[in-house]
């Protein structure tokens, strides 16, 4: 008999650990293989954070990139919600607009900057209109597939309480389509996380994303271009962590594949 | 006090629930389908009444016409001389599949169509469905918690708790093993004994509908129209081994043409 062994605690945390420092050791080794002096070895890469934290400069391009990805990602949230709720409705709507939607769903948001520089300028509200181009599609998306989803028998049920359009809306389709609306808003946080680096990399001088080019531009200093890597990928795992425990609240949890 | 017992009187004579020439035809694949025809059909206030019937033949669509889900292609139902023409939460509709809410908790389930009321009425007639379906002490878990004789039990108070005229079920213990059937009926009968609805019970197993039924309306296959109607005259606690009980049981059995051998 296979026995199914839960892991230990310590297991949980030790063979990512070891998983880590095998890929350090790989790149490290790589460095002084190749004698290359131009990319940094990860003992580089360390003391490049290490100086950038000391800087303000750095806790400055994290808030930057943190307040367009708040505002890009507030605003499709405000737009896209609303208009997937309606598009997965009124399906008749939803047909008439679906094609245009497929049809710009698939450009990368970073095939938008020369546009979005057109029509905004260089300039922080370029960046914004970025991240909410890459969050908006994603979010009204599972908000029409959460909203078509929804089990007719809810809606009955709904209904035989003597439930207004609106408060179906509202008490019953809703709150059945939310989790499927989290997974959405979850994919397009990531997303919109993606997108503002690019963005930052043409459209402003500040963030994460400027510090990785600026970098590069300024002295070819491939240390803080690999520490400013490293940092946009902590953050965007917090986030996504961050996001992940409100799947955990009770009144969702029940959608969720690891809910039980 | 004469006044008030004149008025029992009188609305003992009419009839809570009447369906009149009720006949409801589906279009398939161009053709017209009967599925229910021209039924005729008095239920009295309080009464238990089960529809039994060949799998198919057309319960369910009786129950949603019935129930205002379904508006009839001829005739008419009337509940209380109204005309039904909607879902209403005066007719409560119960579902075999599980229809309670999994975003809410047992007291927001079950205080779903209370949300007029004032908070204390409101929380008073909810502790008074948890206690009746018995669900006290699960007041604040989420149906993924329960179990299906127990989110079927949550089902039904969520009905009671709007005081619907009447409460149709569709199956209710249809997706329940047979012993948590067998349970769930004597939970119904207590529950229908302590507030006397009308209820409505659609069912395909014989010994289900005379076990809680008044009157058992029996079916013929599709397109359903009334075959025989059986009035249960045993009083209840009834005894399932006693020859009475097992001598309607025989005579339901005949009147859908599943007599005496398998």
């Amino acid at each position: 008999m296979k026995k199914i062994r839960q892991p230990r605690r310590w297991e949980i945390w030790l063979w990512p650990l070891v998983t880590a420092a095998l890929l350090l050791a790989v790149w490290q080794y790589s460095v002084l293989w190749t004698r290359t002096n131009v990319f940094p070895s990860p003992l580089g890469v360390w003391h490049g954070i290490l100086g950038l934290s000391h800087e303000h400069v750095l806790w400055a391009d994290i808030g930057a990139s943190l307040r367009r990805v708040a505002v890009g990602f507030g605003a499709a949230v405000l737009v896209g919600i609303p208009l997937g709720l309606c598009l997965g409705w009124f399906p008749a709507l939803h047909q008439v607009v679906n094609p245009v939607l497929e049809i710009l769903r698939p450009i990368s948001p970073i095939a938008w900057i020369p546009v979005a520089i057109v029509f905004f300028g260089v300039g922080d509200p370029a960046a914004i209109f970025l991240v909410f181009l890459g969050a908006f599609f994603p979010i009204v998306v599972a908000c029409v597939g959460g909203v078509s989803s929804v089990p007719p028998l809810f809606r009955r049920a709904g209904r035989n309480f003597g439930l207004s359009n609106a408060q179906l809306l509202r008490r019953v389709v809703f709150p059945a389509a939310l989790p499927q609306i989290l997974i959405g808003l979850r994919i397009a946080l990531g997303i919109g996380w993606l997108v503002v680096v690019a963005g930052e990399m043409i459209a402003v001088d500040s963030g994460l994303g400027y510090l990785v080019i600026d970098s590069r531009n300024s002295g070819k200093r491939y240390d803080l271009v690999v520490a400013a890597m490293l940092i946009i990928g902590i953050i965007g795992l917090i986030l996504d962590a961050g996001f992940r425990t409100i799947e955990r609240i009770r009144s969702v949890r029940w959608g969720f594949r690891h809910a039980v | 006090m004469s006044l008030p017992h004149t008025v029992i009187a009188a609305s003992a004579a009419k009839p809570k629930l009447q369906v009149t020439g009720l006949s409801v035809v589906y279009q398939s694949n161009g053709k017209p389908l009967a599925a229910v025809e021209d039924i005729n059909l008095e239920i009295s206030d309080g009464e238990f009444v089960c529809l039994v019937g060949p799998s198919g033949c057309g319960k369910s669509t009786l129950m949603n016409a019935m129930g205002g889900f379904l508006s009839p292609s001829r005739g008419s139902v009337a509940i209380d001389g109204e005309t039904v023409s909607g879902p209403d939460r005066r007719r409560i509709l119960v579902f075999q599949e599980y229809a309670v809410f999994p975003w809410l908790t047992v007291e927001g389930n079950i205080g779903f169509g209370l949300s007029k009321l004032p908070r204390e009425e409101r929380e008073q007639r909810i502790a008074h469905y948890v206690e009746l379906v018995r669900l006290q002490g699960f007041e604040h878990a989420y149906p993924s918690d329960l179990s299906g004789g127990m989110k079927q039990r949550l089902q039904v108070a969520r009905a009671l708790a709007v005081n619907p005229d009447v409460l149709f079920l569709d199956e209710p213990f249809g997706a329940l093993d047979s012993i948590t059937r067998v349970l769930m009926r004597a939970e119904l009968l207590r529950i229908w004994q302590a507030e006397r609805r009308t209820i409505v019970f659609v069912t395909h197993e014989t010994d289900e509908a005379v076990q809680l039924a008044d009157r058992v309306v029996v079916l013929s296959s599709r397109p359903a129209r009334i075959q025989d109607i059986l009035t249960i005259d045993i009083p209840h606690p009834r005894n399932i081994s006693s020859p009475r009980y097992l001598a309607l049981r025989d005579e339901l059995l005949k009147m859908i043409g599943l007599a005496y051998e398998i």
